[in-house]
């Protein structure tokens, strides 16, 4: 069971450090897991993004040994592990239920690990004692699972699955069995408490804020299929297709057709908007090619008067507001029947009477405000 | 290490399996292989008490099946519409048995429904507290002896048992009245200690029934039978057959029942086995009424597990 | 409960009613003086003395506790590792076979199952030739020192196979409550999956346990049909005792048993009963202080 370290040279494995390469998992005809390829730099935090049945969670049990890929190589730190029984991988995984043993104290829990690896019983005193320190937990040391609260549990769940330093660990869901408030404090220790170890940590979730809040990269995943990779950041402002536009956030989508594809600039042409969509970056292909053009309530904004330009604004009515405090969402409803949506901060308006419904009402947009899609 | 464990897995999988499975092969389903083939045996005063199907004479072997223990059986069926019912009751004994045992079972199903319903759906519908004492209750008498259960009915029911007495000292009635050894005496006794087996089923279903489901349809306007008939009677269809399968299955074999609470004068067919297998030491006349008992069993006995496993699969 | 409209509440009532009167009826004829029954002769404690001196009955009664308490242990272990592999190994070979071996003896009809249990063990006996004079192999030794005569042994078989159909429903539908992230999750922490099933499942599954045996011992304690085909002439049980008694003609110390029975069973289910309450409020109240914010 000793791991071989890797050959490779050390900058080279840290950047390689868990390799996923054509990671295919069928249920019969079901892809559950469709040709994955993945790799995660040590030490970092990532977030598999995506709703239930988009196969994140059978990817993560993969990585625990709990289920075999039917195709394909997991690689840790240049150790194949792909066959490796669960029981003797390196990986360590926090449940989503935390799955805490009911009939063992909280100090029992964090121990378990530990035991199974027969380390003698005064090493096993001395990092049970630290991983409580770590997650605070010390005077709950003697209670059973049963009489902690939300919050305390999972601190337990995560002491357990760190307490075996583990060079991967895994959290299903980790703040999916909290309440909301309690959630958002959370995020931060569970940070805080993974960076102090400097683990290597991949995150399931269909939460994007918290996904976005705590992960460096985010993953987003349907059908089994990697849509798109990158940094927080990165996926909500650059899209590279419409399912991650519209999973991330909220967003307006307008098809439309290639009209003029010049070097600093193209413009798109829409049937839904009746007017040219102008955007001085993006892509160059044939002319004629379908794209569609994605831009963000936030980045859209309300005037009474037409702008002189001819692109990149819509004229229509106000069909519907939620107001949000901060911010009110606006529902524009064009001649052609499209709605745009529309943030409007509430300062806005100023002095000027807020639009109201069925007022006539123009939004804009400006000419790097959104991104063009190709598929 | 490695190659050890993968090895060592899937053969540990197969012994946990293999110890019950075998266990079950081996006592419960291959007795059931005896059991026919003794029915084509002919009674022998020997050790054991019937012949052998095979022999061996001068390294010849025999293979008597002997068919004359269905034919019993099977004669009376083709005789039973012709004959008098006096007649029947001489001649046609297991066929009398038979219909006594599958009737007085479909009965005490009925009963058992119409008393164990109301009763579980009360209890479930009782506040915590309220539901673990009532469900406590029903099953204090189902943990005494059976035996002693039934025997509770014989003091109440003979000629100068409870009722008996009460009735004649209110002076009601002059003479006693026959209750004991008679039909109604078996269908109560059936019915009171079947009683638990129907609850129980129910119970577990109509708790499961989410309570806003009552306030969702009193909301639409629905009145409280229409409540009932549309939402709790469907919904609780599951655990009105697990009930009722446990009742009538069994039921159909009692033996205990009809020969404390019936007896001579109400037999069932699980009596006729006894009595073939006890005082007449006819053991292949015993193992024939039971293949055939079997053979009128099996259908709901495997629709029933059908229905559970599916049940179980939905609810997966 | 408060909101029990009258009728169901007779209902519950009547109902009730005819579940106790027969154990009433039971109880207070045990302080007969008179030796019939249910003709009242005076208020006496005679019939417990008549009792506790029956060499027949202790014997029998005797016989009935420890072939129970061997069925219950052996029907817990077997009973186990088929709700166990029912619940948790998915599909196999034979897996819906299994599935119906194991929840048919608590259906098929006791007249059927004894007669057939009987027949194997008679076959097995003049199969292995345990009656004949010639020297008999290992095996075959073996198996007339188990299968030789009727008796303890094969009522023990028998109760065994009944019993484990129970355990396996019980053990079956707890571990399909029970999350199984929590065997997972210990398998994953470096706990062999043998080991998991020690450590975790059981003590996790014991109160089904616990209440399999319960519920099997008091079915095999109880169980007439059976063992009416399994026992020998030296193995009288005592279902077998009180069932002769009542067919010749039973006196009251038939209903200072079933009086002893009843106290025995009541106290034992309201007590358990009470524990099992006072320890889920015990948990409740902890549960409570957890929440209220001591953290």
């Amino acid at each position: 069971m000793a791991v071989t370290p890797s050959s490779a040279d050390a900058g080279e494995s840290k950047k390689n450090y868990l390799e996923i390469k054509g990671v295919t998992k069928k249920f019969g005809d079901f892809y559950a897991v469709d040709d994955v390829d993945l790799v995660i730099p040590k030490n970092e935090i990532f977030a598999l993004l995506g709703s239930s049945g988009s196969g994140k969670s059978t990817l993560l049990r993969m990585l625990a040994g709990m289920e075999k890929p039917t195709e394909g190589r997991i690689i840790l730190e240049g150790q194949d592990i792909t066959d490796l029984q669960p029981y003797v991988r390196p990986v360590n995984m926090m449940f989503q239920s935390y799955a805490l043993f009911p009939h063992m104290t909280v100090e029992q829990n964090i121990a378990f690990g530990l035991k199974q690896d027969k380390l003698p019983r005064d090493e096993i005193a001395d990092r049970v004692g630290k991983m409580l320190d770590l997650v605070q937990m010390k005077k709950y040391a003697r209670r059973k699972p049963h009489q902690l609260s939300g919050g305390q549990q999972q601190r337990v769940a995560l002491a357990r699955s760190l307490a075996k330093r583990p060079k991967l660990l895994l959290l299903d869901e980790p703040l999916g069995a909290l309440d909301k408030k309690l959630r958002v404090q959370t995020q931060f220790e569970l940070v805080n408490v993974i960076e102090t170890v400097g683990v290597t940590c991949i995150m399931v979730t269909h939460d994007q804020e918290e996904a976005m809040t705590m992960a460096s990269r985010i993953a987003i995943m349907s059908e089994g299929k990697l849509m798109q990779v990158g940094g927080p950041r990165e996926i909500y402002e650059y899209p590279n297709c419409r399912f991650t536009a519209e999973f991330i956030g909220s967003t307006n989508i307008f098809e439309g057709r290639l009209a003029v594809d010049e070097p600093d600039h193209i413009v798109i042409e829409s049937q839904d908007l009746g007017r040219g969509i102008y955007v001085d970056h993006g892509i160059t292909g044939p002319k004629g090619m379908n794209v569609w053009y994605s831009v963000r309530p936030e980045d859209v904004t309300l005037c009474r008067d037409k702008p002189d330009s001819q692109h990149n604004w819509v004229e229509g009515k106000v069909h519907d507001i939620a107001y949000l405090g901060s911010h009110s969402v606006y529902h524009i409803k064009l001649a052609s029947g499209r709605v745009v949506m529309a943030n409007v901060p509430t300062s806005h308006w100023g002095e000027a009477k807020p639009a109201t419904w069925g007022d006539d009402i123009v939004a804009k947009w400006g000419n790097n405000a959104g991104a063009v899609l190709t598929s | 290490m490695k190659k050890w464990l993968s090895k060592y897995l899937p053969a540990g999988r197969t012994g946990v399996i293999a110890v019950p499975y075998v266990w079950l092969l081996f006592f419960f389903a291959l007795p059931f292989f005896f059991v026919l083939k003794i029915s084509f045996a002919e009674p022998d005063i020997a050790q054991p008490p019937y012949t052998p199907l095979l022999t061996h004479e001068e390294s010849k072997t025999t293979i008597t099946l002997n068919s004359g223990k269905y034919s019993t059986i099977l004669d009376e069926v083709k005789s039973f519409g012709t004959e008098s019912w006096a007649d029947a009751a001489e001649q046609s004994q297991y066929v009398i048995a038979y219909w006594n045992a599958i009737k007085l079972a479909f009965l005490t199903m009925i009963c058992t429904l119409l008393i164990g319903y109301p009763l579980a759906y009360n209890i479930a519908r009782a506040d915590e507290a309220t539901r673990n004492t009532l469900l406590m209750l029903v099953m204090i008498p189902f943990w005494t002896s059976f035996l002693l259960r039934v025997y509770a009915w014989i003091g109440i029911l003979k000629d100068n048992g409870v009722i008996n007495n009460i009735l004649l000292w209110l002076g009601v009635i002059d003479t006693p009245l026959q209750m004991l050894y008679t039909p109604f005496s078996v269908l109560l006794g059936m019915v009171y200690n079947y009683l638990p087996f129907m609850i129980l089923p129910l119970y577990a279903h109509l708790t499961k029934l989410d309570g806003r489901l009552f306030e969702a349809a009193a909301d639409l306007g629905a009145s409280k039978w229409t409540i009932f008939l549309k939402i709790t009677l469907p919904l609780s269809k599951a655990g009105i057959i697990a009930g009722s399968m446990m009742v009538f299955i069994p039921a159909v074999g009692e033996y205990v029942i009809p020969a404390l609470l019936g007896g001579g004068d109400v037999v069932f067919i699980g009596n006729k086995l006894m009595d073939d297998f006890g005082p007449n030491l006819d053991w292949p006349q015993a193992a024939a009424v039971a293949v055939v008992m079997l053979a009128l069993l099996i259908p709901p006995i495997v629709w029933f597990q059908r229905f559970e496993q599916k049940q179980q699969e939905e609810a997966a | 409960m408060n909101k029990m409209p009258l009728s169901n509440r007779l209902f519950m009532v009547m109902g009730y009613f005819f579940l106790y009167v027969p154990i009433a009826s039971l109880v207070i004829f045990s302080f007969n003086e008179s030796r019939l029954v249910t003709v009242w002769g005076g208020f006496s404690f005679k019939w417990y003395g008549e009792m506790f001196r029956n060499d027949d009955l202790l014997h029998a009664a005797g016989l009935s506790f420890k072939i129970a308490f061997l069925s219950a242990t052996l029907a817990v272990v077997l009973g186990t590792l088929a709700g166990f592999v029912l619940a948790r190994f998915g599909r196999f070979k034979g897996q819906s076979l299994f599935a119906g071996l194991t929840s048919a003896p608590m259906v098929m009809p006791e007249v059927i199952v004894g007669l057939s249990m009987l027949l194997l063990f008679v076959s097995l006996q003049s199969g292995l030739g345990c009656s004949s004079d010639e020297p008999l192999g290992l095996l075959s030794r073996m198996g007339c020192w188990a299968f030789g005569e009727r008796g303890m042994i094969t009522i023990w078989i028998g109760h065994t196979t009944l019993c484990m159909a129970y355990v396996a429903v019980l053990v079956q539908s707890r571990l399909k409550e029970l999350d199984r992230s929590l065997e997972d999750a210990a398998m994953d922490l470096g706990c062999h999956p043998f080991k998991v099933f020690f450590i975790i499942t059981i003590p996790v599954i014991a109160p089904a346990l616990v209440s399999g045996w319960l519920l099997s011992f008091t079915l095999s304690l109880d169980d007439y049909v059976l063992t009416a085909f399994l026992s020998g002439p030296g193995s009288t049980t005592m279902p077998q005792w009180i069932f002769s008694s009542v067919r010749i003609g039973p006196t009251p110390e038939v209903n200072a048993l079933a009086t002893v029975v009843i106290v025995v069973v009541t106290l034992f289910v309201v007590v358990s009963n009470r524990l099992m309450l006072s320890a889920q409020a015990k948990r409740d109240k902890a549960m409570q202080a957890a929440f209220s914010g001591k953290s």
